[in-house]
């Protein structure tokens, strides 16, 4: 049995051994940088960065931008998480269904915009969002709503960035859904027909807990993803107008890599990190309690 | 042997022929050349290269490597090559960037340089520009072309509001504001353009009015200070009364803005005449002209920033002597001349600006009134943050109207004083030595 595990490490230690250096130590590093106020006047003689305690973590605790960055990022998160899943599932169930023809094709132009770049996403959606010349302003006037200044207007730009991304992202979470709608045996389905079930009832009773793993998976997955929201507004707004569109990671980028205050930017790594942490732990107890 | 053998072996004999062909040439180089690297930003890395042939001929034992680096990533990427220890011999930085690049000891200082070059001379540049280099007394970097700064407008906007000439000090800047937002009545339409996201302008109106921006050797925040609230305020008031617009998502395209008359002014340099020729064409080529800035008094120009980019040397560097000489190459005034042609970058050597090609356009003459009149922002590594974080967004909750313009200045000087603190420390530190 010992032989068998110390062969077992054995194997394992290539594996291990980048891990550990490529993940731990940087890691590491960085929880220790957090307690410091590395900065750029430490890149060039270390001896210029302070041991400063919990000061950076207190000081985040103090710092009006931060709170501000952490609400828009839960705004974010909570709005377009339960959101872009919405959309994924009505859209998997969708193309699962035997009605559908060109299935394929859907399928497709579901997922380009998960791989076009976002750069070029942004362009279009700039325009799209153009508060003069844009699509969809001239759409909501056709309706009779007034124009919108979508990225100027501090109370627009997060439902525009959330708009945005949910439209970018929402067609991996399909492609998740299909394969587990495909998993959920047809006999099921057929037997709940016979017993007179409707199609809610299916839907509720059939499709929904089948595919429960699969939505744990998805929401946690979105979840982790959209808490480091950064790409959208990065390039979108840069944070504003009025830093309202100033997501976490955004924030620990331009500390960290605009004005180098390493140690500051380190902290704020380590706050989302807990973070997210928490909000995965509570992700599960939540599907464990519903599954018994 | 079969066909795909052969094939096969006649490929191996070119690869070895070329891998030997290469080593020849490698070790060729070695023996007899310097070679050193110059990483150049945008436009600029890219033009340059048409130099280096000229240098290359004049100077036969050096060969320049030109890497282009984008001007979005370029300050990242300099500071993690100095990280990792693999800066270029030789690099253009944004002359605002320089103290950062001091405050890390990762360039040279020139001054030795300087007292023996014949091309390179003190007196050869603006002194506004020259002096963005100087740090504690020392030189570190050599000026390679300018930019800073001024007014551009819109001609026939302005005669229609009863001024020929463009506004010479703040009263005529702010009253022909007002009255060119007259004459547009209800329209989405305004007299300046005043980006919040350009912070620029709120310096430089702080700095006429008198400003130092910051007090006590760099070390605190000086922005509440009554001079720097008069310019900003200044400033915020044009956004108050609706001369100029809050946002900024509505102009896409600045010049496209321009030339449909959305505004008549704008504060800006000189990157974007080209564009604005592009674009104000057919009637409207003549509708528009550059102005050096307004002042608070009449009896002079008003003081913009010295902006523009430098050459600097590697502390690291191996062959500083090479890389001077082709500082010396760039600094020519024929060089300046060519870099000019190639991208439109203005020269920085003064003797360059008699040439015909600058002296005739008319867009230039201001520019090389205002370049006299030129001071540098403060030359402390924390200045970019304080600029960009700090005061874009106290300017966009003052002009939106979240906070007094006094309320706005008294929180900037609070934020900018934790930035600087580090500063001060190592100031304490330099003095107990």
């Amino acid at each position: 049995m010992q032989n068998k595990t110390i062969s077992a490490y054995f194997f394992l230690a290539p594996a291990l051994m980048a891990i550990f250096v490529f993940f731990f130590i940087p890691v590491i590093a960085a929880f220790i940088i957090s307690f410091t106020d590395f900065d750029i006047y430490s890149l060039s003689n270390y001896g210029n960065a302070r041991f400063v305690g919990f000061d950076n973590y207190l000081r985040l605790f103090y710092d009006p931008l931060f709170w501000t960055a952490l609400q828009n990022t839960f705004y974010f998160v909570i709005v377009s998480a339960p959101l872009s899943i919405m959309v994924s599932l009505t859209a998997a169930i969708m193309l699962n269904s035997k009605l559908v023809k060109f299935k394929s094709l859907f399928r497709l132009n579901f997922f380009i915009p998960v791989i076009t770049t976002l750069i070029a996403v942004a362009i279009v959606w700039r325009f799209i969002y153009h508060p003069k010349f844009g699509f969809l302003n001239y759409t909501l006037e056709l309706v009779g709503i007034e124009s919108i200044d979508w990225l100027g207007d501090p109370n627009f730009s997060m439902p525009a960035i959330i708009i945005m991304s949910v439209w970018k992202n929402f067609g991996y979470n399909m492609i998740i859904f299909i394969a587990g709608l495909q998993n959920i045996p047809e006999y099921l389905y057929e037997a709940a027909e016979i017993e007179g079930a409707t199609g809610f009832q299916k839907f509720k009773f059939i499709t929904i807990p089948m595919l429960a793993p699969t939505t744990l998976f998805v929401g946690i997955i979105t979840m982790i993803g959209y808490f480091q929201l950064f790409a959208e507004p990065y390039i979108m707004t840069q944070g504003g107008p009025l830093n309202s569109t100033l997501s976490i990671v955004q924030y620990m980028y331009q500390e960290g890599f605009r004005w180098w205050n390493m140690g500051y930017s380190a902290a704020i790594a380590f706050v989302l990190f807990a973070v997210i942490m928490i909000g995965t732990i509570i992700q599960m107890k939540i599907q464990k309690n519903a599954n018994v | 042997m079969t066909i795909f053998n052969k094939y096969c072996s006649q490929k191996l004999n070119l690869i070895f022929t070329f891998i030997l062909l290469f080593l020849v040439g490698c070790s060729q180089n070695e023996q007899n050349m310097s070679e050193i690297t110059f990483w150049g930003m945008g436009s600029e890395g890219e033009s340059i290269q048409k130099l280096i042939p000229e240098f290359e001929r004049l100077n036969p034992g050096i060969k320049v490597k030109v890497q282009m680096i984008p001007w979005t990533a370029a300050q990242e990427k300099l500071i993690s090559a100095y990280a990792s220890e693999n800066l270029p011999d030789i690099f253009q930085l944004g002359n605002t960037w320089v103290p950062q690049f001091v405050a890390l000891n990762s360039i040279e200082n020139l001054d030795e340089f300087t007292s023996k070059s014949k091309i390179v001379k003190k007196e050869s540049y603006f002194e506004g520009i020259w002096n963005t280099n100087e740090i504690s007394g020392k030189i570190y970097g050599i000026p390679w072309y300018v930019d800073t700064r001024l007014l551009f407008y819109r001609k026939d906007i302005l005669q229609k509001a009863g001024y020929n000439n463009p506004p010479k000090t703040w009263a005529e800047f702010y009253d022909v504001s007002k009255k060119i937002k007259q004459n547009i009545g209800n329209d989405d339409k305004y007299a300046v353009y005043l980006p919040v996201n350009e912070w620029a302008p709120f310096v430089i109106f702080g700095m006429q009015a008198g400003s130092k921006v910051l007090k006590d050797n760099d070390s605190y925040g000086n922005f509440s200070g009554a001079e720097f609230t008069k310019g900003f305020e200044f400033l915020i008031n044009f956004h108050k009364e609706n001369l100029a617009p809050i946002g900024i998502s509505q102009v896409n395209n600045v010049y496209q803005a321009f030339a449909e008359e959305y505004f008549a002014m704008y504060i800006s340099g000189p990157w974007n005449i080209k564009e604005f020729k592009r674009w104000m064409t057919g009637n409207l080529k003549d509708k528009w002209m550059t102005a050096p800035l307004p002042s608070p008094n009449s009896d002079s120009i008003g003081i913009s920033l010295a902006g523009g980019a430098s050459l600097v040397i590697s502390k690291n560097s191996k062959k500083k002597d090479a890389a001077w000489k082709f500082i010396e190459f760039l600094s020519l005034p024929s060089t300046q001349l060519k870099f000019y042609e190639l991208a439109n970058s203005l020269p920085a050597v003064k003797t360059a600006w008699e040439d015909p090609l600058l002296q005739n356009d008319p867009y230039l003459i201001a520019f090389y009134t205002q370049f006299h009149s030129v001071v540098p922002t403060p030359k402390i590594p924390e200045w970019e943050q304080i600029a960009f974080s700090k005061l874009q967004q106290y300017a966009e909750l003052a002009a939106r109207n979240s906070l007094t313009v006094n309320e706005a200045l008294k929180n900037m000087d609070k934020d900018v004083n934790i930035i600087l603190e580090k500063r001060r420390w190592l100031l304490e530190q330099n003095n107990a030595k």
